[in-house]
């Protein structure tokens, strides 16, 4: 194999070229009639629901350690009232989306890497496109709207069950009322916490599905390049959704809390 | 003119070069393909004879040269027109390339609905049915295409290409992998295709007795040309030791 210059640029610069085509496309098919619902409704079942499970489990420990371990800190302050409210922002603003969307990197882009991948290799793409159908209205638009529905509403679960953990916790020292846990939970949120939080999650849905897709249509042919294809879904989106956040948060304290 | 039309070409193609990194497969490819014939494209194995075809489908573009079908230059149409040509053209892969997470009923429903824009249920599984009896596969109409042998995966390919009736077939090793009879009946579909439907084919194949049956023409390719064309028995009796060996 011919090895590229020394430090060139310019395999990147194809690569940065080929998403933004890749993007384009994307949006002018999302458009396009026809959209297939049924392959859409496959794809927000198996993304959304077939996760439920880890998203919940995940949720669930978030809330409980972080209640048990502020706990002793909040003691020496006299501010025990006050962790349901801390865990609350504290899951809503930064950790729930960033966890969950995480997970679904792992979980999701990688799997649709492997199969976008794997149909690559066998030719299957190809034989939807020279069939005159349309391999990216069918394989790529319902799967990264599909993401991009279905992990906001993960991470609403996800914290929904993490102040369920977060109870239980609380509730391990001394009986509360549930509604007042609710309550002072639900109080300590403001409009800014949970508006940039939620923008946030739609936009690691949309990357979490797209750089799947995009792994798994550009992967080379041969067995090898599906685990090439799924690996570098994960950790491309994995890096991709801390690098949103940080910008989101910029965002936020820019303008929000200005 | 009916005489005229039937010398009408359909796929012509000029000095078509192709190079994977810097390894030239295709090297100089002139052919031209009459409407309703048959041609056979015999060659070693890795000689580019998929490419060929992947380049007349407008999957890949070659470097040079020139690939009309129907008259119109592939490499530039817009996409619209590259999908409106490509609902005229069947491509039956090598490996099959079924669609490994449907059914095989949902595997030919998938260019029936979307390609030919049909609806109608009963017309669909009407058509289902007609196919899969070309090919006897009938029975295996509910099962996934990890359930199926190699070689039903093959005439499940084949089911899937023909079931839209497109006027131009690339059959790419159509009976690789059959035993002998299915072998002579997939030829044989492929003969009645072309005269039920005037279709105009170009068959990749290593299966002398399925070009025997199906070719009107066979030309030989070798180091990215096309050293010798006639008829099967004009290149069986072929001066060239090399041309005569894939007879034998
Ligand atoms: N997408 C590709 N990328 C790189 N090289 C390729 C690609 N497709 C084909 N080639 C190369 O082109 C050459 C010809 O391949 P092709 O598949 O056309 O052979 P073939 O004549 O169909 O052989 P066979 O009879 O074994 O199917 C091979 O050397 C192969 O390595
Ligand atoms: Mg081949």
């Amino acid at each position: 194999m011919p090895m590229p210059g020394k430090y060139s640029l310019q395999p990147a610069l194809i690569t940065v070229a080929d998403q933004i085509g890749f993007l384009k496309q994307f949006f002018s098919n999302c458009f396009r009639k026809g959209f297939e619902w049924t392959e859409f409704f496959r794809q927000a079942y198996n993304v959304g629901y077939r996760s439920t499970g880890i998203i919940a489990l995940t949720g669930f420990i978030l809330g409980f350690v972080l209640t048990l371990q502020s706990e002793p800190t909040m003691k020496q302050f006299g501010a025990t009232s006050m962790i349901s409210g801390m865990v609350s922002i504290s899951v809503m603003r930064e950790i729930g989306p960033v966890i969950v969307a995480l997970i679904c990197a792992g979980k999701i882009s990688s799997s649709i890497g492997a199969e976008l991948g794997s149909m690559n290799v066998t030719e299957q793409i190809d034989a939807m496109e020279v069939s005159g159908a349309n391999p990216m209205q069918y394989l790529v638009v319902t799967r990264i709207l599909a993401c991009t529905i279905m992990i906001p509403l993960l991470t609403i679960f996800a914290d929904v069950i993490a102040l369920l953990g977060g109870f239980t916790a609380t509730n391990l020292g001394g009986a509360m009322n549930p509604w007042l846990y609710f309550y002072k939970a639900t109080t300590a949120l403001e409009f800014a916490d949970v508006i940039p939080s939620f923008i946030k999650t739609i936009l690691f849905g949309f990357t979490i599905g797209f750089v799947g897709c995009y792994k798994g249509f550009h992967s080379n042919r041969g067995t090898e390049s599906v685990g090439i294809a799924a690996n570098s879904a994960v950790v491309t989106a994995s890096v991709w959704i801390i690098i949103i956040d940080a910008i989101v948060v910029q965002f936020t304290n820019m303008f929000v809390y200005a | 003119m009916p005489e005229t039309a039937q010398e009408e070409i359909v796929i012509d193609l000029q000095g078509l070069k192709k190079s994977f990194n810097g390894n030239e497969v295709l090297s100089n490819i002139t052919l031209q393909v009459k409407k309703g014939e048959n041609l056979v494209i015999l060659g070693k194995s890795g000689e580019g004879k998929s490419v060929t075809i992947k380049c007349i489908a407008g999957l890949l573009q070659p470097d040079a040269g020139s690939c009309r079908v129907f008259g119109k230059e592939v490499q530039q149409m817009d996409p619209a027109e590259l999908k409106e040509l490509r609902k005229r053209i069947g491509f039956l892969f090598q490996n099959a390339a079924l669609y490994d997470s449907m059914t095989v009923r949902e595997n030919l429903e998938f260019p029936l609905k979307r390609v030919a824009g049909l609806h109608d249920k009963g017309e669909i599984e009407q058509r289902s049915m007609e196919v899969l009896e070309a090919v006897g596969l009938t029975d295996a109409i509910d099962k996934m295409p990890s359930e199926l042998s190699g070689g039903m995966r093959k005439r499940m390919g084949l089911a899937r290409t023909l079931i839209v009736k497109p006027e131009i077939m690339l059959y790419d090793e159509p009976t690789t992998g059959l035993d002998t009879i299915t072998s002579r009946e997939i030829s044989e579909l492929i003969l009645d295709m072309q005269r039920r439907y005037k279709t105009t084919s170009v068959i990749i194949t290593h299966d002398i007795p399925c070009a025997r049956i199906t070719s009107d023409r066979v030309v030989i390719m070798h180091n990215g040309e096309y050293i010798a064309s006639g008829t099967c028995e004009e290149l069986e009796n072929a001066d060239d030791e090399f041309v005569r060996s894939f007879f034998k």
